[in-house]
């Protein structure tokens, strides 16, 4: 448009070179990533403690050094297998073609994140007469979570293919003796797992997208500037 | 139709009627819901105040029962948890022992070694007690709490404290309770110290539990003076057995009997704990807490499109918390006492409440037709959503419901109060919200009517009945309750008084200062009365200053019976001041006092320790720290919290042991102890835990500071507003710009009004010494600007000067006929002609058929006319043709006035080379001299000024009928005229001895100023020229002005010129061509044509350091770079046109027609922030230096520092504000401020600003 314009040989002008780096896209899939396994570690941490508290009531000074010293690698795969889930998801839904609206909005994301730490906390906190209990008031609440926060096939499906998968695995590591909880009982654990472990992946796939989002309108932003 | 629909058609009525009702009596509303919340909220009162304090109740031992779980009404006085047997019954057997007489040949190691040597036998002796009665044989194994395991993480306390067995703690533990360990120890200092924890511990440390005695009394150090050792056998009992106890307790005082001791023993005291929250409990409370402010944070970000942003979201989130409070008060009040931890169900409860109702409400308000009437909008904004609402509501009662019969007790207590909290909060929303809304879309409207009005002014008067489809159009489908209805009347746009008080309450910061004062009282109160806080200590210290005051005479007992000071809940009638009497020696001598380290009394006698009992003894415990008994129990995962123990009475025991015994049991190496150096060291340690704790805590503050000072300047630079777009925005909505009731803060700055002028200025030129202003009556006036008088009138006053002879005539009442003028052309005007076009940058609505019975009997307008024609955006006026004339609409209520083209003659004149373009710059009234009652006069003279500029003591005035005419300022006499171009000029730049004209065609005319004969002030303006003799036909003098045209540029632009700026020796134009065009001045050479603008250029900037910006219509700025003209950013800032440019050496401040201010870094082009500004507030700019920018307002200025974008000032040109605007500002070189304020000029000067500056 400038016809006037002499030289041409700086970057873009009409942008700052923090906005420069912003679009770039590989650099901004590199920092979802990040944000999504830091979220995922801190989660980890935090809902370890909730988990912990079930069977230690009143902390001793020692206690809260022993839990992190204990299993090390737990906020790390924690972390990681958010980071794959949260980028997962929007990944899906562009590759099925239907673009999640449902709520896109921040605050419907922390309302998320919020009753996902609720769930932790009533599986840690609350005293169930049974397992069976449990495990079905877990899985309503789970239930009920996608359906106010997420409503597509597509995030139901891979919750609960994922939770499968996680809760598998868990249980072999369990079985091989790498990892052990607090409480040894067996049903006891494999009857909350699946529960929380779907809740947590809605939760990261629906900060993913939320993410995402954000990074769509960035770029649209930047065509639009063009 | 269907149940359903009739349903929704009814609620929606409902909600509807509603709307009506909140939106028409806000205030009585928000009383009652006020009254509502605290009426709810008052159960609350009973609830105790957050604190981790224990609780005390004593009861008699003789008739002790284990309390029942049922509450018993009777007892009132006991406490709500004493109910159920306790955790554990805590049995102390205080032993006090002492080696006497004291030989001088014993070492210091023999104070404690066999004192302490005893506890085995008394273990013994405890452990094989038997209480035999005729119901069973009873001991201690039977009756004492048993306990397994440690925690595991406790490893190395495993072989200290008891396992698997009976919870029996003493110092024995330290030596597995084995004599043999103990005899061979050759260090028992050390092998006690070697289980204290390394570093400050504030909690309960090994030391304290196995003594049960704070560390400091026990005596068992290597410079203890009383050499009294005291310490705990502590019997913890998982069930109560009055008899054995008794029995226990008469056999150990057989064996041991205590002569003086006078301990009452009919007292049992229970302890409640609370809730104890430890720093990994806190962890996942925090991050819940975390969570939910981001909730509320970003739910209340996007509340748009009201007056106040904040004010909303802080009633959103008082209609929320309030709630809850009302739930938990109403199921207070129900008697369902809460079991829950409030703190940890309170952030969840907030997220199932939500926030989503409230923005629901505020966006459907928000969506309705602006020009409703306010509680119409309301009524309609809540019957659109109410549907939703509902259907959400019973979703949301369903779940709940669903979550009620899972029959666990804690989610059924939990779904209880969200049930009532849901309800309470629907019933918030409904009144409280919904009224504060509809006060908020009030304040708006107001404010919006403001800034509609100018834009209105060339509309039509509204058609009779139903103007436009008012319906507002819901998406599912219309509401059957939208009203169409007239044009609301125009209210009265002073502010309700209520808002008075709000400044005032944020003026002195009321709100602020309870809050303060209301922390520090409970802080204070908390730290009184914590156990570990300020009561103890100023009771140990008390109880410890006596002993030391008497020093070593010995006689007294260790701790001078003063008692605590503040007597236990269960008011012991013991635990009172008395001093107890010292039995064996009662008269200490004072000059015993001698300094010597065994602190041997002064008549060489063997000293005898003297064991004696006073009333702190009988509760030993309470000098321990209040998470002694917790931290005890929790090693075995056993929680005291919100549950409670028994302490039963103490037995004490009193041992006194021979100094051969001593010595017999000595280990040999205690003889190679030293003995102790001196006396000061004694209180040392505890003392240096005092220094050490506030010295650290006094590092970790400044720590905190300095973190706190970098995380500030890091975070909060100038690039705060960097990427965001919204973000750095500023509302100006809270200044009170208007009348608001809000008296300005007091300021030293006052204007100046310079009164003068009969119509509202036109043009404004100074030069820093002088100023000069033209009204629309064609009066220019010169000003001092230091002392605001009025130097010269030009034309004088009376007198005029006619036309075709240029000579001064006397003219009776110029000025009265200038203001009488508007009347008397509103009924001169033929219908039908042209209507020219003064809509300030709006779509216009052009009316083709005036309506001349309207013209009569109009008010004096002229105040009201706006002149501000450089915010206008001509784009339109491409379409229309040139017409001269104007209609001023609409500015006050349905009034408008409309001006005919004056005289055919006048539009004759104009020899009009223009065929398409229509004037840019109509400066319409300047034809107001010219008109029919006048007659005769020619326009030759009589054309208005369209463009001032004044250098030296010369005015250059450009006519619109393309005169140029030079006119000295101070003598008030014409110098010289220049009639070659025939357009009007409609921009001057005046630089140097160069004159540069821009036309109405949009031709660019150069003059050249040549003096003859120098003047004195002209003197600087170089050599003079060619000595041409001025054109003027009438004046001559012997100054000789010429004033030559050098150059004309025919079509410098395509269309018409709008800015024309000089500096620096350039020449920059700006046109509706959409392009920029710099020119040299010396030899008026086109260098450069910019291109970038999608619009018409409508302001532009340029300075001395070359930098040149630009701004359109379209909203986008450029910067360009004259030298080379390329262009070096390209940013779109504003919704319509840039009204003004201005540029500091950092930053480019720009503000357009959406009342926005921006302020753009210069060499980035990323906006810093923007200012939203009172709407009508008008585009004004100016820098004063390179922090201070002043904006005009409405009958204001207000300065803004540049950095921050704070208001720093606003100062009040006038009494009166009825929207007069300011609309030129112009900054002089001493800092003062020079605005049009309606036909008045105003004078700010800074002189505070400047001295900060400096």
């Amino acid at each position: 448009q400038s016809t006037v314009r002499s030289g041409s040989g700086q970057t873009d002008p009409s942008r700052g070179p923090y906005i420069a780096v912003i679009t770039n896209r590989s650099t901004t899939l590199v920092i979802r990533g990040f944000m999504l396994f830091s979220i995922g570690v801190f989660l980890a941490l935090v809902l370890n403690l909730l988990q912990v508290q079930r069977n230690v009531t009143l902390f001793p000074p020692d206690v809260i050094s022993s839990i992190f010293s204990s299993a090390w690698w737990v906020p790390p795969c924690c972390g990681t297998a958010s980071a794959i889930i949260g980028l997962l998801y929007p990944c899906i839904d562009c590759r099925l073609g239907e673009p999640h609206k449902f709520k896109r909005e921040w605050s419907s994301v922390m309302r998320c994140v919020a009753v996902f730490v609720g769930i932790n906390h009533a599986s840690a906190k609350v005293d169930f007469a049974n397992n069976v209990q449990l495990s079905l008031t877990l899985a309503a609440l789970s239930i009920g979570l996608w359906w106010t926060f997420d409503r597509s096939r597509s995030g139901f499906g891979l919750g609960v293919v994922i939770a499968l998968l996680a809760t598998l695995s868990t249980q072999l590591l369990v079985y091989n003796g790498v990892f052990q909880y607090t409480s040894p009982d067996f049903l006891y654990i494999r009857s909350w797992l699946p529960c929380i472990f779907f809740a947590g992946v809605i939760t990261m796939g629906n900060i993913g997208r939320q993410l995402a989002l954000y990074e769509c309108k960035l770029m649209s932003e930047k065509t639009h500037q063009d | 139709m269907t149940v359903r629909e009739r349903l929704r058609e009814k609620i929606s009525a409902a909600f509807y009627r509603h709307g009506l009702l909140c939106a028409s009596y806000p205030v009585p509303i928000i009383l009652f819901t006020s009254a509502s919340i605290l009426a709810c909220c008052y159960p609350l009162l009973r609830l105790p105040l957050p604190g981790t304090g224990p609780v005390e109740f004593t009861t008699r031992v003789r008739d002790y029962t284990v309390p029942s779980h049922e509450p018993q009404g009777d007892l009132g006085e006991q406490p709500d948890w004493y109910r159920g047997p306790p955790v554990a019954y805590i049995q102390p057997v205080l032993v006090k022992a002492a080696v006497s007489p004291w030989d001088s040949t014993l070492v210091p190691v023999d104070v404690f070694r066999s004192p302490l040597g005893r506890v085995f036998s008394l273990l013994e002796e405890i452990r094989n007690h038997v209480h035999d009665d005729g119901s069973g044989i009873r001991s201690l194994e039977a009756l004492c709490l048993q306990v397994t395991d440690l925690l595991p993480g406790l490893r190395r306390m495993q072989r200290v404290l008891p396992e698997h067995g009976c919870l029996l703690v003493s110092p024995g533990n330290y030596w597995q309770n084995q004599r043999e360990l103990f005899d061979s120890d050759p260090d028992l200092l050390k092998t006690v110290h070697q289980h204290e924890p390394k570093g400050l511990h504030t909690s309960a440390t090994l030391r304290d539990l196995l003594f049960g005695v704070p560390v400091k009394h026990t005596g068992v150090s290597l410079y203890s003076r009383k050499r009294v050792v005291t310490y705990t056998i502590t019997m913890v009992l998982g069930s109560y057995d009055a008899r054995f106890l008794s029995s226990l307790r008469a056999r150990l005082r057989q064996l041991h009997p205590s002569v003086n001791c006078s301990l009452r023993e009919d007292h049992m005291v229970h302890v409640h704990f609370k809730e104890e929250i430890g720093m990994a409990e806190l962890i996942p409370l925090v991050t819940t807490y975390i969570i939910l402010f981001a909730y509320i944070y970003f739910s209340t970000r996007k509340i748009d499109m009201v007056k106040s942003k904040w004010g909303l979201a802080l009633a959103a989130v008082v209609t929320v918390l309030s709630s809850l409070l009302m739930s938990v008060g109403l199921c207070t009040l129900f008697g369902l006492t809460p079991t829950l931890n409030g703190g940890e169900i309170f952030p969840y409860l907030v997220v199932v409440i939500g926030l989503e109702n409230v923005l629901v409400l505020t966006k459907s308000v928000v969506s309705t037709p602006v020009d409703l009437e306010v509680k119409l909008r309301i009524a309609q904004g809540l019957s659109n959503e109410s549907w939703s609402i509902m259907k959400n509501m019973a979703t949301e009662l369903c779940i709940i419901l669903i979550g009620y019969f899972t029959l666990v007790p804690a989610i059924q207590e939990f779904c209880l109060f969200a049930v009532v909290g849901l309800v309470s909060d629907f019933f918030l929303q409904m009144f409280f919200f919904t009224t504060v809304l509809s006060i908020d879309i009030r304040r708006m409207e107001l404010a919006d009517l403001n800034r509609r009005l100018p834009a209105e002014a060339g509309m039509p008067l509204p058609k009779p009945g139903p103007l436009r489809p008012r319906e507002a159009p819901p998406p599912p489908r219309p509401s059957p309750h939208t009203i169409t209805l007239q044009t609301p009347a125009f209210r009265n746009l002073r502010l309700p008084k209520r808002l008075r008080v709000v400044y005032f309450l944020a003026r002195t910061r009321l709100a602020q200062r309870f809050i303060m004062v209301g922390t520090v009282i409970w802080i204070g109160i908390l730290a009184y009365t914590d156990p570990a806080g300020l009561r103890t200590y100023l009771a140990a210290q008390v109880s410890e200053q006596s002993p030391l005051g008497d020093g070593g005479a010995g006689g007294l007992p260790p701790h001078l019976g003063v008692a605590p000071v503040f007597p236990g809940p269960g008011g012991d009638p013991v635990g009172t001041l008395s001093v107890l009497p010292a039995p064996a020696e009662p008269t200490p001598l004072p000059e015993n006092q001698s300094q010597g380290h065994h602190g041997a009394p002064g008549e060489g006698v063997p000293l005898v320790p003297q064991i004696s009992w006073g009333a702190e003894d009988e509760e030993g415990w309470r000098r321990l720290s209040f998470r002694h008994w917790p931290s005890l129990f929790s090693y075995y995962n056993i929680t005291l919290a919100k549950r409670y123990i028994s302490i039963l009475p103490v037995i004490p025991i009193t041992l006194h042991l021979s100094p051969r015994e001593a010595i017999e049991t000595r280990h040999p190496q205690d003889t190679r102890h030293p003995p102790p150096p001196s006396l000061k060291t004694n209180d040392l340690p505890a003392d240096l835990t005092l220094y050490k704790v506030a010295a650290l805590g006094l590092a970790a503050g400044v720590l905190l500071v300095l973190l706190l000072f970098c995380l500030y300047r890091v975070l909060c630079s100038r690039n705060y507003g960097q990427n965001g777009v919204a973000h750095g925005r500023r509302r100006r909505g809270d200044l009170p710009c208007d009348d608001y009731g809000y008296s300005p803060p007091i300021s030293e700055i006052s204007p100046l009004l310079l009164c003068g002028h009969s119509m509202d200025i036109e043009c404004l030129a100074s030069d820093g010494m002088l100023l000069a202003s033209c009204c629309l009556a064609g009066q220019i006036r010169v000003w001092d600007t230091q002392t605001g008088d009025c130097l010269t009138v030009i034309p004088k006053h009376g007198l005029r000067r006619s036309s075709s002879s240029g000579c001064w005539e006397q003219r009776d009442g110029w000025d009265a006929v200038g203001v009488a003028e508007p009347e008397n052309l509103g009924g001169g005007t033929e219908p039908g002609g042209g209507v020219f076009d003064e809509g300030e940058g709006y779509p216009l609505r052009r009316r083709t058929t005036p309506r001349p019975a309207l013209f009569e009997n109009q008010p004096d307008l002229t105040p009201l006319i706006d002149t501000n024609f450089d915010s206008q955006p001509p784009s339109h006026l491409l379409l229309t043709p040139p017409r001269d004339g104007f209609d001023f609409g609409g500015l006050v209520e349905k009034a408008y006035l409309e001006h005919e083209p004056p005289s055919p003659g006048l539009t004759a004149s104009y020899p009009s080379p223009l065929s398409g373009p229509p004037p840019q710059r109509r400066r319409s009234l300047g034809y107001i001299q010219p008109p029919a009652p006048q007659g005769q006069e020619t326009p030759d003279w009589e054309s208005a000024v369209w463009a001032m500029e004044l250098r030296g003591n010369l005015i250059a005035a450009g006519r619109s009928n393309g005169k140029l005419e030079l006119w000295d300022a101070v003598e008030g006499s014409l110098r010289c005229s220049n009639e070659d171009g025939v357009s009007g000029i409609t921009a001057l730049a005046f630089l140097n001895n160069r004159i540069v004209a821009a036309r109405l065609d949009g031709s660019l005319d150069f003059f050249t100023v040549d003096i003859n004969k120098p003047l004195g002030l002209l003197q600087y303006r170089g050599p003079p020229g060619r000595s041409n003799m001025p054109p003027s036909p009438c004046y001559s003098s012997e100054d000789v002005i010429s004033c030559q045209l050098t150059r004309s540029v025919q079509c410098a632009h395509q269309k018409p010129i709008t800015v024309l700026r000089a500096a620096a020796g350039r020449v920059v134009t700006g046109s509706q061509d959409h392009t920029v065009r710099v020119y040299r001045l010396e030899d008026s050479c086109c260098l450069f044509t910019l291109q970038g603008h999608s619009g018409g250029i409508t302001a532009i900037y340029i300075d001395q350091t070359m930098v040149l910006a630009s701004g359109g219509q379209d909203g986008a700025i450029c910067l360009w770079d004259v030298l080379t003209g390329s262009r070096v950013s390209h940013v779109y800032g504003h919704r319509g046109d840039v009204t003004s440019l201005v540029c500091t050496t950092s930053c480019v401040i720009s503000s357009g027609l959406d009342d926005l201010i921006c302020i753009w870094d210069r060499s980035t082009g990323i906006k810093l922030y923007s200012i939203q500004q009172e709407v009508g507030c008008g585009a004004s700019l100016g820098v004063i230096s390179e922090s201070l920018l002043v904006t005009g307002g409405q009958g204001c200025v207000s300065f803004w520092d540049l950095n921050f974008g704070d208001l720093l000032q606003t100062v009040y040109l006038g009494q009166s504000s009825d929207g007069q605007g300011v609309r030129q500002l112009v900054v002089l070189n001493n800092a003062a401020i020079v605005c049009d304020f309606g036909s008045e000029l105003s004078l700010v000067y800074v002189p505070s600003v400047l001295e900060k500056l400096d």
